[in-house]
């Protein structure tokens, strides 16, 4: 770990200013990815700006029937919510089936949306990796790719998203609230916020430097049943293979979002709109420019089979 | 104390403290996290400096340069350890890789330096300062590709027992199939840790050893210090499963660095670097071929395997108990070892039987259904109460065979010791319900899920080694007992307990158990699932003579003399045991050695795993639903810890069969998911619900005690349970394990 500075910014503001003015420096809020990260030299901030003093830990009302979610809420306390429980259930049971309770606790709705990846390379500082240090290469094109992304990559970076928590905010059609360093503030559509990698992977979202995500915003309830199906290879505590967000109404029309498969979490709307012609149909065109490698090309037909099982899931709710 | 003719009848025999289920005497102290492990030893070692072991970036090559220059002018840095400045490291030793390289690589993550500094945190950021150019050298990583170069091992010389080409050729009904184990990570939860500290010449490390023995003898060689100089301590060990065999980069830095500091220097290897730097249990590439008669009979077993290692490290040693499981007169037994450049292979947890079973077991099930035949069924017929033909064997499945108290050649037949492998089957048949298994593979759904049943044989060798101990009674009545016996969480402390406590006619409570210090008797320690059964004979030695000197001192005639209740009784006398001590304390020392029962009797342990699985019809998620073993696997001295050892192989079983794999990168030449997130072990969630019956069972020709380990045996087996399991569920049949969803996906039933 590389000696670092560390202060508690007490506004918004503050804190984004305090990162936008250091080169070097990242907001510190449950550090449960970034410390680990740090400790591996992966992340080497020089200066942490901790954003747990900023009163972001509420989850309120909008005026337009929706729900704004702080950005330091923890998982735990978002998940259990009432209003998300019944109105935003895929929300509730992406979280859940995330890490572990002790995690969970910990970890804030703003660090859970920039976690970062966990392709192994990247974890390895002696393999060329080029979100690691841009330039190097990519040591999991050609190596083991499992658990990575068979769409969306590009010839520079191959990596997932990894999380769950985003994939079912994606379905919702969240909005990322922030205020930047000159204190203006923006609202980013979640479809918008992660990028794909192309020739830049090191940049995982759309964030400027310095700027601070103040909350999520959940649209009014759409209703239908809500599905999280997460596969994995081990019963919990492991990240998806592939996971499917999904709201289904009962016309059998709904939307989908699949994680684990791209470098942020995935939805088509061409896709959702053959929701009632099922999974096959779905998939087909959300996976239409799918380049898997050999290691990782089950995710698809996976995909389509965990999409069956949440459609027929909600058919019989 | 000689043990060379089979046990008649003895204290232990009376079972009033062994065989009784004792929780662990240590328990509360590891629950309440007072027991102190290794590198927390602050009492030995005040302030000590801390040490960050830098691993190699390259799998083969040489270092061409390293500047450590600004790594050595960084904030609180002591010392920088490297093959420059460490003087010469021997290379012998249970590891054959060396524990320092430079300027020579020889796999991924071997140390290259080691950075001492005051903090932990100086140290790492320090490690990350050192400049180091390589020159990458070719290197082979591919097992199946450096098949080619493989040669027999003369650990496992080959068996060809009748005509097996013939007998295969002409059987009506075979099995010829091609199995893959992955590459293994012990991933124990302590990691590899070590405090060294030297007084004067004399160096002593706190170091999570297995065996204290090995880890003196090579520590002492590898840097040429006398042995006598060395003492080892390892009060608490927080697992092994074989990873702890003797020191590894950890204690031999350590020692390095506190040489270099002239401070007590701790080392601990951070999780990632574990899978690389150190050993694991090596892939295996095995092809089974059984054939049998239509009633079921084999005539031919053929098992060979193929594992790669390091330039002068052993073979995985897959195929050797498939000559004692079952019957059958033509036989073809081989073992093949490559050379390969990754980390080095070595013991895990039931080396050999683990991964064999995994192929054996499998092609067993095969054969069932080619049969017609019920699995269990299948494997009765088969038995054998001798070993069939004589290869000469030893018990070669064990690192520790080297030791020379194994077998060598012997006349056919060679008797099993006890063998209640046919009770074990039926048993479990019985207790699990196997009658409620259908035979047809993807009959039996329920909702997604569809249900399998599959069992497997288990076989593990049951060694013995020559280990001592000493008791002391004291005027109070306690008796301490020390051994350098190690405990890795297995039970050691409670058992060796047991033992001396019935010996002495005591409750467990009155006897102190010291372990794992290479002050006290030798006592071999936890390995090979040897330890349980050296040390309480060791025990019972000591015991034997220090009966002796009580009834002495107390003016009885030895012979008649009777332990109980805390005293010494013969005829109408009664003495209290304390007595013997009222003008000091009494100490005896004794260790059991051997005779050649062990070459008169085949000695191991046997089992059945059961198990049933669900399998998503959907994704293909593999679940467990319920598991059972049962062993037999001479007495049970304490059935609680005994329990939790085969409880915990059953997990390791699980982990085998549904995800344990280290990936190899065959370009890199390194384990690539080389930390818990990548490495998926059992969760709780993975292992719902586990039940295990010991069979009622003495082994008169192990020892005095006529008890066993039960370890290993718990994990061997377990795996190909699951995959028959699974197999069961989806009729779809994966032989490259792990078997993970994507293996069987494409063959699942159509969905909708
Ligand atoms: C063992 C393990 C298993 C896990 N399993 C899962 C899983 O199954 N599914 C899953 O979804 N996740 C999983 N996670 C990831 C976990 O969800 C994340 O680590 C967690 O959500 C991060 O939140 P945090 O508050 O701790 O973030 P931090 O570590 O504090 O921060 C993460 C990043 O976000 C930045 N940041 C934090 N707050 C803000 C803000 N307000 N504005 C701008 N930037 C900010 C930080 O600078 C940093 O770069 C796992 C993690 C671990 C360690
Ligand atoms: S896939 Fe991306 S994160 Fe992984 S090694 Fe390649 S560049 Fe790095």
């Amino acid at each position: 770990m590389k000696p670092f500075t560390y202060e508690r910014a007490k506004t918004p503001a503050e804190a984004a200013a305090a990162v936008a003015r250091q080169p070097g420096a990242k907001f510190l809020a449950g550090g449960t990815n970034l410390l680990d990260l740090m400790k591996l030299e992966i992340e080497t901030p020089r200066h942490l700006v901790d954003v747990q003093d900023l009163k972001l830990d509420r989850i309120e009302p909008t005026s337009d029937g929706g729900l704004r979610i702080g950005a330091l809420v923890t998982n735990t306390k978002l998940a259990a919510d009432t209003r998300v429980r019944r109105d935003y259930g895929v929300l509730t049971r992406a979280i859940v089936a995330g890490a572990s309770g002790q995690l969970r606790n910990k970890a804030t709705t703003a660090g859970n949306l920039l976690q970062r990846t966990r392709c192994p390379y990247f974890y390895d500082p002696n393999m060329p990796c080029n979100k690691r240090k841009p330039g190097s290469g990519c040591a999991a094109i050609g190596g083991y790719s499992r658990q990575l992304a068979v769409i969306g990559s590009s010839d520079h970076c191959i990596a997932t998203y990894p999380g769950d928590m985003a994939v079912a905010m994606r379905v919702l059609d969240a909005t990322v609230e922030t205020v930047k360093a000159d204190g203006t503030t923006r609202a980013i559509p979640i479809a918008d916020f992660h990028r794909l990698p192309g020739d830049t992977p090191h940049l995982d979202n759309n964030l400027e430097a310095g700027e601070l995500i103040t909350a999520v915003t959940l649209p009014r309830p759409i209703g239908g049943t809500h599905h999280y199906e997460k596969v994995r290879d081990r019963a919990s505590y492991a990240f998806a293979l592939v996971s499917v967000a999904a709201i289904i109404q009962k016309d059998g029309s709904g939307r989908v979002a699949f994680g684990g498969v791209a470098h942020k979490p995935w939805r088509v709307e061409a896709a959702d709109d053959v929701m009632t012609q099922g999974a096959a149909a779905v998939t087909a065109k959300a996976f239409a420019d799918a380049r898997p490698t050999d290691d990782n090309a089950f995710k698809i037909p996976l995909a389509t089979r965990a999409l069956a099982a949440t459609i027929a899931e909600g058919r019989s709710a | 104390m000689k043990f060379d003719t089979p046990a008649g009848t003895n204290p232990i025999d009376q079972e009033k403290v062994v065989g009784k289920p004792h929780p662990r005497i240590e328990g509360p102290l590891k629950t309440t996290g007072r027991a102190v492990y290794s590198y927390e030893n602050h009492e030995a070692a005040p302030d000590a400096a801390y040490g960050y072991v830098v691993g190699s970036a390259i799998a083969k090559g040489r270092i061409s340069s390293m500047d450590v220059r600004e790594a050595k002018a960084a904030p609180g840095v002591l010392a920088i350890v490297t093959a420059d400045n460490a003087g010469p490291i021997k290379k012998q030793g249970f590891y054959v890789a060396k524990p320092l390289a430079g300027p020579e690589i020889e796999h991924y993550h071997q140390a290259i330096a080691l950075v001492v500094a005051e903090t932990f945190e100086q140290a790492r950021h320090a490690a990350s300062l050192i400049r180091v150019d390589y020159a990458r050298g070719q290197g082979a990583f591919d097992l199946a590709a450096a098949r080619g170069g493989a040669k027999p091992h003369r650990r496992r010389p080959d068996i060809r027992i009748g005509d097996f080409d013939k007998a295969f050729s002409s059987a009506p009904v075979k099995v010829d199939a091609t199995y893959t184990t992955p590459d293994h990570s012990h991933m124990m939860l302590e990691p590899h840790a070590t405090i060294a500290r030297w007084d004067g010449d004399q160096l002593t490390i706190w170091s999570a050893q297995q065996i204290i023995g090995w880890a003196r003898r090579d520590l002492g060689n590898k840097l040429s210090i006398p042995q006598d100089k060395i003492r080892i301590v390892a009060t608490y060990i927080g697992g092994g499963f074989g990873g702890k065999g003797s020191v590894c980069s950890d204690a031999i830095l350590a020692a390095l660095g506190a040489r270099a500091v002239g401070r007590a220097v701790k080392v601990a290897l951070p999780r990632p670097l574990m899978p690389n730097n150190t050993s694991h249990r090596p892939a295996t590439i095995q092809r089974v071929r059984l054939a049998a008669g239509r009633d079921g009979k084999l005539v031919a077993v053929g098992h060979e395997t193929l594992s790669g290692n390091l330039p002068g490290g052993g073979p995985e040693i897959a195929a050797a108990q498939t000559q004692l499981l079952y019957a059958g007169a033509n036989r073809l037994n081989l073992t093949r070892l490559a050379t390969l450049d990754l980390p080095e292979g070595n013991a895990m947890r039931a080396p050999g039987e683990a991964s064999g079973l995994m192929a054996l077991e499998i092609a067993m099930d095969e054969l069932a259904e080619k049969l017609g035949m019920d699995p269990v069924e299948l494997r009765i017929l088969n038995d054998t109460q001798v070993v069939p033909g004589d290869p000469g064997r030893g018990s070669p499945t064990d690192p520790q065979s080297a030791s020379g108290n194994q077998g060598k050649a012997e006349e056919a037949p060679l008797p099993f010791s006890i063998r209640q492998f046919i009770p074990c089957l039926r048993t479990g048949a019985e207790r699990f319900g196997w009658k409620q298994r259908s035979p047809k593979p993807g009959s039996r759904r329920e909702g997604r899920w569809l249900i399998g049943m599959g069992m497997a044989s288990a076989i593990r060798g049951a060694p013995i080694m020559p280990a001592g101990g000493r008791v002391t009674l004291d005027a109070k009545g306690i008796v301490t007992v020390e051994s350098n016996m190690t405990d890795m969480g297995t039970g050691s402390y409670t058992i060796i307990g047991q033992t001396v406590a019935e010996m002495m006619g005591l409750p467990l409570d009155r006897v102190v158990v010291k372990l794992a210090d290479s002050d006290f008797p030798e006592a071999f320690g936890g390995g090979g699932q040897g330890g349980a059964a050296s040390a309480t004979a060791g025990a019972y030695a000591a015991c034997m003579k220090l009966r002796e000197a009580v009834a002495t001192k107390l003016g009885f005639n030895s012979a008649d003399a009777k332990f109980v209740g805390g005293e010494v009784r013969a005829g109408n006398r009664r003495a209290p045991l304390a007595q013997a001590a009222k003008d000091g304390a009494i100490t005896a020392e004794d260790k059991m050695e051997y005779g050649d029962l062990s070459k008169r009797f085949e000695q191991q342990t046997f089992g059945a795993h059961f198990c049933e699985v669900a399998v998503d019809a959907y994704t293909g998620e593999i679940r467990i639903r319920r598991m059972l073993a049962v062993c037999a696997a001479g007495r049970i001295l304490n059935p609680i810890t005994a329990r939790s050892q085969v409880i915990g192989g059953m997990v390791g079983g699980a982990g085998a069969a549904l995800m344990e794999e280290l990936a190899v990168d065959k370009r890199f030449g390194f384990f690539v998911n080389h930390d818990l997130a990548g490495y998926e072990v059992p969760v709780h969630a993975d292992i719902p619900h586990q039940e295990v019956i010991f069979l009622e069972e003495t082994d008169p020709t192990m020892s005095p005690v006529k008890a066993k380990g039960v370890g290993e045996l718990g994990i061997s087996g377990v795996a190909p349970a699951i995959a028959n399991a699974v197999y069961n569920a989806t009729g779809v049949r994966v032989r490259e394990y792990p078997i993970t969803l994507d293996k069987h996906l494409a063959k699942l039933p159509e969905i909708v």
